[in-house]
């Protein structure tokens, strides 16, 4: 039996995801996104994988979001940026998205004040289990994670450059 | 409900939604939060059958998911940038027209 935090923040991460889904600004998109991938968090941790819920807010809500954040604002660059910039930080904008977030730490801080134990149906894994399985019999494909990083480090930096003009020196003026 | 079976569901949700945006999106950067978005549901399913059955490969399974994310993100941006230099527009469809 799953509690009520299970279904409040399941509901929260849909509703942000199909907020996602219907915006025409990519800005509001990826702040219902950051917000469905927080309740996703509450998700992991109320199944038992805190480590892996600390994992999703760190890299998903983190690291990649603010890498998509920048890359949209680095494509709008110019005069009207600044303009835009007011024009989408009306509070309509935001205060939803902050409403959903405050219910979700709410749940965390309720749940983490009264010691919250997962439901008795499920087996709760703890991060050592995952390290051991992760350096013993899944070295190869940690090693493979760690050329496919790689690859897409360099992959990123050859598509990203900006090719250099190729003109004659005379022909330029 | 079973948590297994709600932990599933909400995955597969997640998932529609993300393959339903994927479908009916022209934006490409659109597109690219789609397959987040699906990513992030597999990953979930992941887990919540790592503690249905209680073996760790669930977790391992995810950070796995979570670095090939990760990389795909990266690349998947740079291209986008390319596109938008070479097109000057952020619409999948002009991208159909690859001539040379």
């Amino acid at each position: 039996m799953m509690g009520p935090a299970f279904y409040i923040a399941a509901a929260i991460a849909v509703i942000a995801t199909v907020m996602v889904i219907t915006r025409y600004n990519i800005m509001h998109a990826l702040l219902y996104l950051v917000v469905s991938l927080l309740a996703v968090a509450v998700v992991l941790y109320l199944y038992g994988a805190p480590f892996i819920a600390a994992l999703e807010v760190i890299v998903y809500a983190g690291a990649i979001m603010v890498l998509l954040i920048f890359f949209v604002m680095m494509l709008n660059l110019g005069k009207e940026s600044a303009m835009q910039e007011q024009r989408w930080l009306k509070p309509r904008i935001w205060i939803f998205p902050s409403l959903l977030c405050l219910v979700l730490l709410g749940e965390l801080v309720f749940l983490i004040s009264q010691n919250h134990q997962p439901p008795s149906e499920i087996k709760v894994v703890d991060p050592k289990a995952v390290g051991m399985a992760l350096f013993g019999p899944y070295m190869a494909a940690v090693e493979l994670t760690g050329i496919l990083l790689m690859a897409g480090i360099v992959g990123a930096y050859h598509l990203g450059r900006q090719k250099e003009k190729t003109l004659h020196r005379f022909l330029e003026n | 409900m079973h948590p297994t079976t709600a932990g599933m569901l909400l995955a597969g949700v997640l998932f529609v939604l993300g393959l339903i945006s994927i479908l009916v999106r022209r934006d490409i950067i659109f597109m690219l939060l789609s397959v987040e978005v699906m990513l992030n549901a597999a990953a979930l399913a992941f887990v919540v059958a790592s503690a249905h059955w209680g073996t760790a490969d669930g977790q391992v399974m995810f950070i796995f998911i979570l670095a090939m994310a990760a990389a795909e993100v990266s690349v998947g941006l740079a291209l986008i940038l390319q596109l938008y230099h070479q097109l000057k527009t952020l619409d999948s469809d002009e991208a159909a027209k690859m001539n040379g």
